[in-house]
């Protein structure tokens, strides 16, 4: 299988802290990778070096490659805009802007220059069904989106990343913040997604890196202990950190 | 004797209430006082026409209109400026010295006295750069004391938006100056607003520091001629203009009509009337604005 994003000799530091130590993974194309972990192991970290957010952060170092298609995305020559099109992000708080669910969705298009109104209406309605919202929201685009319930608008944020057209999705515990019905339609709309997507979810539980990823990564302590397919992972670990962690005697 | 925690708490409540109640019947004293006082001299006639220097029946017409003009002029200048600043602040300095700096300087610009501030308006603007007692040295030295003010709100204002909105522009792939302008701004329009209209009110009532800086007197305005650049034209940002607040000032100190105190006493009730407004249309405009720009009901 081909892998979209490279990742090798990634060291960073938070000033004297060393949060993720020489890590190396590879995210094969149009799957669903999820890391887990416990708290503080730097798994969303990690995720957020994939996009370039840690840049916001002061006294952060990064050494090591990203590659995006095989282009390091560290690079000089690297715009970062270009880069959170193509990695676009969900965070584990919904965070729809105070604007109807329409200019929510057409927020990220408009601003990167499409005007006509007759495609921003079709990127709008793609991109609602693309998270499965169309349904419910299609005679409401001009209410508020703070007036949608959490669930929704986590989905709403969902589907303002796909306006951008990105090729990966990156998900910082998406569900932590949803109540179970909620994280269950996630969950659905993430195996849905991974057809045209590739996805990256950070999830603090185990159980829904089992129930949607194709490959899981186990950080501890700043270091990536393990990546295989999900189901090997789960039942044969082969690190016995790992097997700790999975039956549940830390963390 | 020791008193019960409960007999202590019923006291400290009933002192905060006293308190609290001393406050209000101060404000409302104050207000009802100066009402009381000036309402009846309030008319029309009163509003527009010229003050007269001898004989009763003067005006605050052009004086309140100067008012609002140099309003406009100083928020002009301060506006763009206290907005330009305080994104610098909120956004662009790094925590360390020089930012310190500035917010010291910010600080101490903002705790100068009035009549200092005119001084320096006198010394710099209207003798050094020769702008002579007009508007536009007015201007400029109300912008020095309102300045600090708009830089804290804006940087308050920006400081406010949640990080996940930001980030969440961030994110989309927009630039730092886009996320800025058209996510962060919006979401601290209502505070940033809000807090321009309180600056607006202090522009309004504010007298000493106008004394040596546009000056104590008008010139016989034309208000027909709405050329800027005719020495008679209301608009003309270059003539000496008396504004309200200065007007009441002079007429208590040396005015000669023997009308002077009603019309100090009229102009005092239009001048805090005014500053009410402002106050009361902040609120109103800020939570219309907030419940626009969300598209909340």
């Amino acid at each position: 299988m081909t892998s979209i994003m490279e990742i090798e000799r990634l060291n960073l530091h938070y000033g004297e802290f060393h949060a993720l130590k020489n890590m190396k993974l590879d995210i094969p194309k149009q799957t669903v990778t999820a890391f887990i972990g416990p708290s503080g192991c730097g798994k969303s970290t990690f995720l957020r070096t994939l996009n370039r957010m840690n840049d916001l952060v002061p006294g952060v170092q990064i050494d090591g490659s990203v590659k995006l298609d095989g282009q390091d995305i560290y690079s000089d020559d690297t715009d970062v805009e270009t880069l959170r099109k193509r990695v676009g992000m969900v965070f584990q708080q919904p965070n729809p802007f105070p604007k109807s669910i329409f200019d929510n969705v057409a927020y990220g298009p408009r601003l990167h220059g499409i005007k006509d109104k007759a495609r921003l209406n079709e990127i709008v309605e793609r991109s609602l069904r693309g998270a499965s919202l169309w349904e419910e929201v299609k005679d409401l685009l001009n209410k508020s989106a703070l007036s949608l319930s959490g669930g929704q608008q986590q989905r709403l944020c969902i589907a303002r990343a796909l306006a951008v057209e990105p090729d990966v999705l990156l998900m910082d515990e998406a569900t932590s913040a949803l109540d179970p019905i909620s994280t269950l339609k996630i969950e659905e709309l993430v195996r849905e997604l991974k057809k045209d997507y590739t996805i990256v979810m950070v999830t603090h539980n185990m159980h829904q890196a089992a129930r949607v990823s194709d490959r899981t990564a186990f950080f501890l302590n700043g270091e990536l202990v393990e990546t295989d397919d999900t189901e090997k992972l789960f039942s044969n670990p082969v690190d016995s950190r790992t097997e700790d962690y999975i039956t549940g005697r830390f963390g | 004797m020791k008193l019960s925690n409960k007999t202590v708490d019923r006291i400290a409540t009933a002192v905060f209430y006293f308190f609290a109640f001393l406050i209000i019947v101060l404000l409302a004293g104050l207000i009802g006082f100066i009402l009381f006082r000036g309402i009846g001299h309030l008319s029309f006639d009163f509003l527009t026409s010229p003050p007269e220097t001898f004989k009763t029946g003067g005006g605050i017409g052009p004086q309140l209109f100067n008012s609002l003009f140099l309003l406009v002029l100083t928020m002009l200048i301060t506006v763009p400026l206290g907005i330009g600043a305080g994104i610098y602040m909120a956004e662009y300095s790094k925590p360390g010295k020089f930012t310190d700096f500035i917010r010291l300087v910010v600080e101490v610009l903002s705790s100068f006295p009035s009549i200092v501030v005119g001084l320096f308006g006198l010394l710099v603007f209207v003798n050094y750069f020769d702008l002579e007692f007009s508007l536009l040295a007015g201007a400029l030295a109300l912008t020095v004391f309102n300045l600090p003010l708009m830089v804290r709100i804006t940087e308050q204002g920006i400081r406010g938006v949640p990080r996940e909105q930001k980030e969440a522009g961030l994110a989309l792939g927009l630039t730092r100056w886009k996320t800025i302008t058209k996510v962060m701004l919006p979401v601290a329009l209502p505070t940033i607003l809000t807090g321009t209209i309180l600056a607006a009110g202090r522009v309004f009532g504010e007298a000493a520091a106008l004394l040596f800086t546009a000056g104590m007197s008008s010139p016989r305005l034309d208000f027909t001629d709405w050329n800027p650049f005719s020495p008679v034209s209301p608009l003309n940002p270059l003539r000496p203009a008396e504004t309200l607040a200065v007007h009441i000032w002079k007429i208590n100190s040396e005015g000669i009509a023997p009308d002077a105190a009603q019309i100090a006493a009229g102009a005092s009730a239009v001048l805090i009337i005014t500053v009410l407004l402002f106050n009361l249309g902040s609120r109103w405009l800020g939570r219309y604005l907030y419940r626009k720009l969300t598209a909340s009901r």
